[in-house]
């Protein structure tokens, strides 16, 4: 038990996907202007990142390690990850409109997020058994939800203060990430001592 | 300039990829914390990039319009595949050191919006340089936020250490908050100095590889409003 709170809780605050492993930066710089749209995209990407997980991980185990095709992970991966968003969408819009309205506008947006193919590869990377698997894709995922829910906090401080001419747009929104991603430094190590394995 | 030139040359300044352009986000902030990485990092997305525009220009009359998005995919991850086997044969320290960036090289923008934008229109030969501009010009850019970053940061370039430096680093600026401070000092620059006034970069549609594809006019607008239109 104790082992799956250590993944769940490193992946959301000390591996933290946005902050300090740097996969996501497009939709964190890009969807993250108003709150409600920051909340939808990262739903969408915790649902996604689980489904991701729960096709490719038996994928990996089950076809591609015994025949030893090992080397397809990375085609094998990116083609189930579409696949599987447009299925998701095509599910959803018919059986649940409700979840469709509010993920759907992101779902496509989401098969190139190099987040989601990061976490499934480095589920694989890291030798996680299935549940652990998930429970990382789970921390993941919500990670991104925390990033971007802070960050667009963040965000719409800055609109309204006096910036630099040269620093208006996309410089300050980086130089106010710094500062975001600065804070989440202060967890490393916070885990390792609450849970000594 | 003739046109060989131009399309050579616009890669590398006035639509660098990076600094301009803001595609590649991902990989630029994580692979430049050294020199060697950047460098490496570069070298390896340009042959993808190279790859991918040479063929997707040459099949861009075969592959049906409907389905040239994954068709692009399975094709850039059949490169990347590729580029990650000989990096792993011939230079695994490099491999260790990018680790789970290189795979995801397939996800790249830059990539996917050369071949979107360039190559499904445009000769070979013409698309081959555009990649080539476009891969010096992202190399180059990791290279510069590598050697910020290096150099002040851990007092080293290239893993030389730099005498004073070494002694008085900045450690923050090679972990993740100097990341995105030094891109954000560069990117300022590039508007204060660059006299290609960059047009207010929005992320918004225009730089989307999946522009035409996805239909709607701005990422911005939330999920009510693309619900009406359904």
């Amino acid at each position: 038990m104790t082992k799956f709170i250590v993944i769940l809780l490193s992946a959301v605050f000390i591996n933290n996907y946005v902050l300090s492993r740097f996969l996501g930066i497009c939709p964190f710089l890009g969807v993250s202007k108003k709150l409600d749209s920051a909340t939808g995209m990262s739903l969408a990407v915790i649902f996604v990142m689980l489904m991701a997980t729960a096709a490719t991980y038996p994928i990996q185990k089950f076809l591609l390690d015994p025949n030893g095709l090992g080397y397809l992970q990375t085609i094998v991966f990116i083609l189930v990850i579409a696949a599987l968003v447009q299925l998701v969408e095509i599910v959803l819009k018919r059986y649940v409109p409700s979840l469709h309205k509010s993920l759907g506008v992101y779902l496509p947006l989401i098969t190139t997020n190099c987040a989601v193919l990061g976490v499934t590869i480095l589920n694989i990377d890291e030798g996680y058994n299935f549940a652990e698997a998930m429970v990382n894709s789970l921390g993941s995922g919500l990670g991104f939800f925390l990033a971007m829910v802070m960050f667009s906090g963040v965000r719409s401080t800055i609109e309204g203060s006096d910036i630099p001419e040269s620093f208006k747009g996309l410089p300050v929104t980086l130089t106010a990430a710094a500062i975001t991603s600065l804070s989440f430094l202060g967890f490393s190590g916070v885990i390792e001592n609450l849970f000594p394995m | 300039m003739n046109k060989t030139a131009q399309n050579f040359v616009k890669g590398i300044i006035k639509e660098n990829p990076v600094l301009v352009l803001v595609l590649g986000t991902c990989p630029t902030l994580a692979t430049s914390t050294s020199v060697i990485n950047a460098l490496g990092m570069g070298a390896a997305a340009t042959v993808v990039l190279l790859c991918s525009n040479i063929v997707i220009s040459a099949l861009r009359k075969v592959i049906p319009d409907k389905v040239r998005i994954p068709c692009y995919i399975v094709l850039i991850a059949g490169f990347v595949t590729m580029v990650q086997m000989l990096v792993k044969a011939f230079a695994p320290e490099l491999d260790k050191a990018l680790g789970i960036y290189l795979p995801l090289i397939v996800v790249n923008c830059i990539i996917l919006g050369r071949a979107e934008m360039f190559a499904n229109k445009n000769n070979v030969f013409d698309s081959a340089i555009d990649a080539l501009g476009m891969g010096v010009g992202f190399t180059l850019a990791l290279f510069c936020m590598a050697t910020i970053r290096e150099v002040f940061g851990n007092g080293t370039f290239a893993g030389i250490p730099i005498p004073v430096l070494a002694d008085n680093h900045i450690s923050i600026l090679t972990m993740a908050p100097g990341g995105f401070f030094v891109f954000g000092l560069l990117i300022a620059a590039v508007n204060k100095f660059g006299k290609y006034k960059p047009k207010k970069k929005n992320f918004g549609c225009e730089g989307c590889p999946q522009a035409d594809s996805c239909g709607k006019t701005s990422c911005e607008k939330d999920g009510k409003e693309a619900a009406v239109n359904d």
